[in-house]
């Protein structure tokens, strides 16, 4: 029924400790002493999905699909269903998820909790707009069925809604009409920031995707070179190819590292390696979604190379109007302190009203950088990049946050009192202890 | 493509199987306990691509009304190939070495509930000259062992029973499987510490439609389980009595 078990979030920190108990017990919500929290895969970095001293309602087993209308892709599934095990169903059919993250080992009910978003945004906006129905679970055993016109209130709160408004039990989404597999993926090269924002105007009304690898070593002038991607369906029938039923045996690390592999030293001799591997402009190639999409997928794992200490991922959003300058400026920090990230993306974001109340995704270029855990620098490092954010009027992706302040969350995000009222009484987590009390 | 009756389809094993079936575009007839959880996995395989699925109750201890199920099995599917039989409990071995009544109930529910289905099927594929019968048993059934043998007997009822049969039906070209999962982490063994051992239904689920697949007689799951039991099963009962395992 109940067990303690040690579970994680991706970055590995903050450490926590729970009770685990299983959708079996969902009856049991209600005589649970201790506060519960829905958790999925594990995929949110910091602290969304963790409930320090609490109880964790393990979501994997609802993981049935309820029905799938082939002719107008909507599908509906429990709240446990993963991404990949949706995608593996649709897109032999023709069919694609509307908006999809870096990683397809998500549950459903996880994307709806943190509004999830993809390099898409710019034309589809996040996850949430997409989701049609939506079930609540509450912890007195009542259940809400909430869309834009009934429980409109609940449906807002709940996308984007942490986790805290209760469980989400099923969903229903608008899929994508795909003709195949493939995506058209063309990289080019760029050699500062102002190409990122030259590059991102002109492929926003033809591409359906885009996003640009930044090295976040590059100093001065260079600040902003790296590669930028973009991508789209093929409609063409004729480009089908066989899609695997499974994905095949993918590599995995199997324990953590003592310590980070990602230094200064390997960071740049990676960087360097890729960008120079993207210099020519390439001719469009077809690939694989998995391939286009989930690049970090092919390593089990992947955040066990951070070491024993883990990782901090700070996704930031900078608004539109002040764009350039702090993004600019962030970078300059960054490639000064001593810290490297492995991962730096940067993506603009359409203007494409997100749908849930807390919401992260809003007009502006979002830049996400993982940090390996050093002790205080690496802390001390984010939170000067924090006031660059805050001064620039933008916000951190709570799904990605372990350490912002309770300031810089109620400044970021001055609708949060709104959700307290929806947030079901025997819920809290570990992040909104954080950032509210 | 087959027809397909599931007695406890409701158990985490079957579930896993079943969906493996269903994306095959099998015709499932699903029979459990739990109506709510069945009709869960019913539209379940059916979104999968199962080209039909039914479900039925019925409680296997409920030993005479199971020709009832399964002639309605029989006529909803037109015809069945396969009777994957997947039910059962796990007693607590504490309790039921001092409860007669206890330990009846594992053995009514294993050893019991499944020569019912076995009757039946046995009967069936023998007239038709055709089919399979697949049958979840256990690694707890190669020897009694002091920390489960009241399941472990139930499970060597089963293990008995197959090897009869399949001698039986061996002419009459009907495929008999004994599956023996060694430690499978389900809701049945939610309270056991887990370690290196210990494999995911969806692993088992795999095992199983290979070994079906591959006109198996005998299935150890995972497959390093043929070689621990060979082992256990050699040795000595002097020593064995000795392990207490």
């Amino acid at each position: 029924m109940k067990s303690k078990a040690k579970v994680s979030s991706w970055g590995n920190y903050p450490p926590s400790s729970h009770d685990v108990i299983s959708q079996e017990n969902l009856p049991l919500i209600h005589d649970q002493t201790k506060k519960v929290l829905p958790y999925g895969n594990g995929r949110s970095y910091g602290d969304v999905c963790l409930n320090d001293n609490g109880t964790l309602i393990d979501t994997r087993c609802l993981d049935h699909f309820i029905s799938f209308d082939e002719h107008s892709g909507v599908i509906s599934c429990e709240g446990g269903v993963l991404f990949s095990q949706i995608l593996e169903l649709i897109v032999p059919k023709g069919w694609f998820l509307p908006v999809t993250p870096g990683t397809q080992y998500i549950t459903l009910g996880g994307a709806i909790a943190n509004d999830v978003h993809g390099k898409n945004h710019h034309n589809a906006g996040a996850f949430g707009r997409h989701i049609r129905r939506l079930e609540l679970l509450r912890s007195d055993g009542s259940r809400l069925e909430c869309s834009a016109t009934k429980n409109a209130q609940w449906f807002k709160a709940s996308i984007g809604g942490l986790g805290l408004t209760g469980l989400i039990t099923w969903a229903e989404i608008q899929l994508l009409k795909v003709g195949s597999p493939l995506i058209e993926q063309q990289s080019k090269s760029m050699l500062d920031l102002t190409h990122f924002f030259e590059f991102s105007r002109e492929s926003a009304s033809t591409d359906d995707y885009s996003v640009a690898w930044i090295d976040c070593l590059a100093k001065g002038s260079e600040i902003g070179k790296g590669v930028f991607f973009t991508g789209k369906h093929i409609h063409s029938s004729q480009a089908q190819v066989h899609v695997p039923k499974r994905s095949p045996l993918a590599l995995s690390v199997p324990v953590d590292l003592p310590g980070s592999v990602f230094n200064r030293f390997s960071v740049g001799v990676f960087n360097r390696l890729y960008y120079g591997a993207h210099l020519r402009q390439r001719d469009p190639e077809n690939v694989h979604y998995r391939p286009f999409f989930y690049p970090l997928d092919k390593l089990q794992h992947w955040n066990r190379l951070y070491g024993k200490r883990g990782f901090l991922q700070y996704q930031c959003l900078i608004p539109s109007a002040d764009q350039e300058p702090a993004i600019r400026e962030i970078l300059r920090l960054i490639s000064q302190s001593t810290s490297g990230s492995f991962l730096a993306v940067l993506k603009q974001f359409g203007d494409i009203p997100s749908p849930g109340l807390l919401s992260f995704p809003r007009a502006g270029t979002t830049l996400a950088l993982d940090f390996p855990i050093k002790g205080k620098e690496t802390f001390e490092l984010l939170e000067s990049l924090d006031s660059i954010v805050l001064s620039a009027g933008g916000a951190i992706y709570p799904a990605k946050d372990a350490r912002m302040s309770a300031t810089m969350f109620k400044v970021s995000f001055p609708q949060w009192e709104e959700l307290v009222p929806y947030i079901d009484p025997k819920f809290s987590s570990s992040f909104w202890r954080r950032v509210t009390e | 493509m087959k027809n397909i009756l599931v007695i406890g389809a409701n158990s985490a094993i079957a579930e896993a199987t079943i969906r493996l079936w269903a994306e095959e575009g099998s015709g499932l007839y699903l029979v459990g306990r739990n109506q709510d959880k069945l009709s869960v996995i019913v539209d379940d395989a059916k979104v999968r691509g199962a080209k039909l699925v039914e479900s039925d109750i019925w409680d296997v201890t409920d030993f005479s009304d199971f020709p009832r199920i399964f002639k309605k099995a029989d006529e909803c599917l037109d015809g069945i190939d396969l009777v994957f039989v997947a039910h059962g409990v796990l007693d607590e071995q504490g309790r039921s070495e001092i409860d007669f009544e206890l330990a009846k109930q594992t053995i009514d529910v294993n050893g019991l509930g499944c020569l019912a289905v076995l009757t039946e099927s046995a009967k069936y594929f023998e007239s038709r000259r055709a089919g399979c019968i697949a049958v979840i048993s256990s690694v707890a059934g190669d020897r009694g062992k002091p920390s489960n043998y009241i399941y472990g007997a139930s499970k060597a009822m089963v293990d008995a029973l197959m090897e009869g049969i399949r001698g039986r039906l061996h002419g009459s070209n009907v495929q008999v499987l004994t599956i023996k999962p060694g430690f499978v982490d389900t809701p049945m063994t939610k309270n056991f510490a887990k370690n290196a051992l210990w494999a995911s239904p969806q692993l088992i689920a795999r095992d199983i439609v290979k070994a079906i697949n591959g006109k198996k007689d005998i299935c150890y799951t995972p497959g390093y389980w043929r070689l621990i039991m060979l082992v256990i099963r050699c040795l000595p009962r002097v020593v064995f009595k000795r392990l207490n395992m």
